[in-house]
């Protein structure tokens, strides 16, 4: 029964950090049909970001510990922000119109470029932020003891999942992300400004995934090349999902969270290969993923 | 050790980060032609395994050399560079595997014309480059990968030499220290990284505390995905299973969170951490490691170095240079840069003539020499493994400073096969012939 119970506790948590990381890759697909590689670097540099602030907050005892949660949120917004700015202004922004394979290997070129960046701006040397993650403590079931830090996760996740959601499906600026994600031409046919909502998008991706690594950096150690293993996982969450797909990804990160859970607690030597189980079997069923839509091709 | 996987970082940062951080850049003539000694001093620069283990000991190195070309050392090594002759240190990058480590190899060796090659954390690295070493007649020292297969599948090999310890030890060496401060444990649990280091490690201790701690059982055991980061539904595993014992082979960013995270959650709380990698990180664990964890440094080494000369002068020329303590990477490039000046010297011949690599063999085979963690006996693989002793102690964190207490050594006869002996041989048959202090 513990078991049980830890099973559906550590597979939610998981579930939504991996949403996290995941939303913003499968947002800036869905608008902008860009497989865009370099969403792993979003995410360390989400995380280094916030590990150096709230690491300078409290090296330097400047406040109440509340206030590093905001550090970092903000660091994530901020440095989302600009990369997120920098990057389609001024490389994505040329390559528009191109095949989707070569905006694959552009965005690993961009990858191989932020890492190397990385390690110069930040080093080579371990990060750590963990003041946000035990100030919360901890809550006890029985013989389960579980951070509080990681269960708000599974909320903060979840609103930001909704956020996206109303953002695309209550809003105008979503009704005109939706043309645009239907059909691009006649969403310029109709005066849709298609690059200021590239532009709105790739931000919003960069920051989702610099605000994942900023939300991880507490519970982790940040050195180089955190933001490659997660690119791995987060490109299997969204094509279970369904590329595009904020539901989809939703979706996925359960089933993948709660399938790994599983195997960790019955059977770990099946801990590896459940997730790329799981995705190979939805896959095997509906190719394009478990919310994704059939496309016509345009002749 | 460790890691012989091939992942995106490694292709990228080796494509630009084969760096020569040191004098004796890659000027192409032979060490002969100025008169200089040049080392080839492999290392990760770049991927998860610099921070932790590559960056430390291409510090050491740096100190080291720089203290050589000074005459700075304490006796025996105050001679200037090695035998005399100014060195010349070619360090470069150890990512990018296996395949990638022989080019580099095969070009320090071809177009830089090293005398001596110092190098390699991976395992795999180690393997891939010890017939390559024989085939171009090289002396070659391994000063931290810790697989047991080395000199089984060279066990006619000439220049290759390795002056850290067989990893068996760091297991074998961690189920004694269990036995000898807590004789009554009953439940194990282990977490290991899923490559051939987390597994073979996790094979030595449970065979040998099969041995030393009989009436134990491992109650859990997981193998997450190397550089994970996250082990929130292991630590869930661990913990429903109440273990004691909680041994993990976890090296650098995955030990520092599976610490930050089980101890959040309690699982150190209730279960004491063995980390048999875990000085590596002394410095950076401050306030989220419980008092008590036990960690070892793979030999005696960085916090477990014992006090001598030698250390004293190390301790004191990183520290200064760095401003930090050296952990055990780092005092293990210390100790393969002095064993190479120990054979040169050793080697017979006149003042600052550089010697050949077979005289270079000649020079450290069987041989003991003075280290910063005392005396290596050249004692096995025929002359070609080092063996020494292990140290375990628990992690102290009080006023702001980290240390290490209770510490137990354990001599080299206690934790190390006899000549011709494999290690799961050796704990299977109970340990015969050991010699325990």
């Amino acid at each position: 029964m513990t078991s049980l119970l830890a099973v559906l506790i550590d597979g939610s948590i998981y579930a939504s950090w991996l949403f996290l990381v995941a939303a913003g890759l499968t947002v800036i697909y869905g608008v902008m049909r860009i497989l865009n590689m370099a969403h792993g670097s979003f995410y360390a540099i989400g995380a280094y970001s916030a590990a150096s602030l709230v690491g300078w907050y409290f090296n330097n005892g400047i406040g109440p510990a509340w206030i590093s949660y905001l550090l970092l949120v903000g660091a994530a917004l901020l440095a989302g922000l600009i990369v997120g700015v920098i990057i389609e202004r001024g490389l994505l922004r040329l390559m528009y119109g191109r095949d989707e394979i070569l905006m694959v290997i552009i965005t690993y070129a961009l990858l191989l470029i932020l890492e190397d960046t990385m390690k110069i701006v930040w080093g080579v040397n371990p990060y750590f932020a963990y003041q946000p993650y035990s100030e919360l403590g901890r809550t006890s079931l029985g013989l389960l003891k579980v951070s509080n830090y990681d269960l708000s996760l599974v909320g903060v996740s979840a609103v930001i999942g909704l956020v996206l959601w109303g953002l695309l499906e209550r809003t105008n600026t979503g009704k005109v992300l939706r043309a645009v994600i239907h059909d691009r031409e006649i969403a310029v046919a109709m005066g849709v400004n298609v690059r200021l909502m590239f532009t709105i998008t790739f931000v919003i991706g960069t920051i989702l995934g610099a605000l994942a690594g900023a939300l991880t950096a507490p519970a982790i150690s940040v050195v180089p090349g955190i933001g490659i293993e997660v690119i791995v996982l987060a490109f299997a969450v969204v094509v279970i999902g369904g590329l595009g797909s904020i539901g989809g990804a939703a979706v996925g990160a359960l089933l993948v969270g709660l399938s790994r859970a599983a195997a960790v607690h019955y059977a770990p030597e099946f801990e590896l290969f459940v997730i790329y189980g799981v995705m190979s079997l939805v896959l095997a069923f509906r190719p394009e993923g478990l919310f994704g839509r059939t496309l016509a091709r345009k002749i | 050790m460790k890691n012989n996987k091939t992942t995106f970082s490694k292709y990228l940062v080796s494509g630009v980060a084969a760096l020569a951080l040191t004098a004796g850049l890659a000027s192409g003539a032979s060490a002969a032609e100025n008169g200089k000694f040049r080392v080839g001093i492999v290392t990760f620069l770049s991927g998860p395994a610099a921070g932790p283990f590559g960056v430390p000991s291409a510090n050491a190195a740096k100190v080291l050399v720089e203290a050589l070309n000074k005459g700075e050392l304490p006796a025996p090594y105050n001679k200037i560079g090695i035998n005399g002759a100014e060195i010349e240190a070619v360090i470069i990058d150890e990512a990018g595997g296996a395949t990638k480590q022989v080019e580099e190899y095969r070009n320090l060796v071809q177009r830089q014309k090293v005398d001596a090659v110092i190098g390699y954390v991976s395992s795999g690295d180690c393997l891939a480059v010890a017939p390559v070493a024989e085939e171009l007649k090289t002396f070659t020292i391994a000063y931290d990968c810790g697989t047991s297969r080395l000199f089984v599948e060279n066990s006619d090999a000439q220049y290759m030499f390795r002056t850290g310890l067989d990893a068996s030890v760091d297991n074998i060496g961690a189920v004694r220290y269990l036995a000898a401060t807590r004789p009554d444990v009953a439940r194990l649990s282990g977490i290991q990284q899923n490559y051939s280091w987390g597994q073979d490690s996790w094979a030595d201790f449970t065979a040998a505390a099969a041995k030393l701690l009989p009436e134990s059982e491992v109650v859990e055991e997981q193998f997450p995905k190397i550089y994970q980061g996250q082990y929130g539904a292991e630590i869930s595993a661990l913990s429903v299973k109440r273990p004691e014992i909680v041994h993990s082979s976890f090296w650098g960013g995955d030990m520092e969170a599976l610490v930050l995270q089980a101890n959040a959650r309690g699982l150190l709380e209730d279960a004491t951490g063995l980390l048999t990698c875990g000085e590596a990180s002394l410095a950076t664990y401050k306030d989220q490691a419980p008092n008590g964890m036990i960690i070892g440094a793979r030999g005696p080494f960085g916090a477990f170095a014992p006090e001598n000369d030698l250390n004293t002068w190390f301790k004191g020329a990183y520290n200064a240079a760095y401003d930090l303590d050296p952990v055990y990477p780092a005092t293990k490039m210390a100790q393969a840069i002095l064993g190479l000046k120990f054979a040169a010297e050793n080697a017979g011949v006149a003042d600052k003539a550089i010697p050949t690599a077979d005289q270079l063999a000649a020079g450290l085979k069987g041989a003991s020499f003075p280290s910063v963690s005392g005396t290596v006996e050249m004692a096995r693989g025929n002359g070609h493994q080092a063996m020494q002793g292990i140290a375990y102690g628990e992690y102290h964190y009080e006023d702001g400073k980290a240390s290490i207490v209770n510490s137990v050594a354990f001599s080299g006869e206690c934790v190390t096969p006899p000549e011709g002996v494999s290690a799961a041989d050796w704990i299977a048959q109970g340990f015969p012939g050991a010699q325990c202090n």
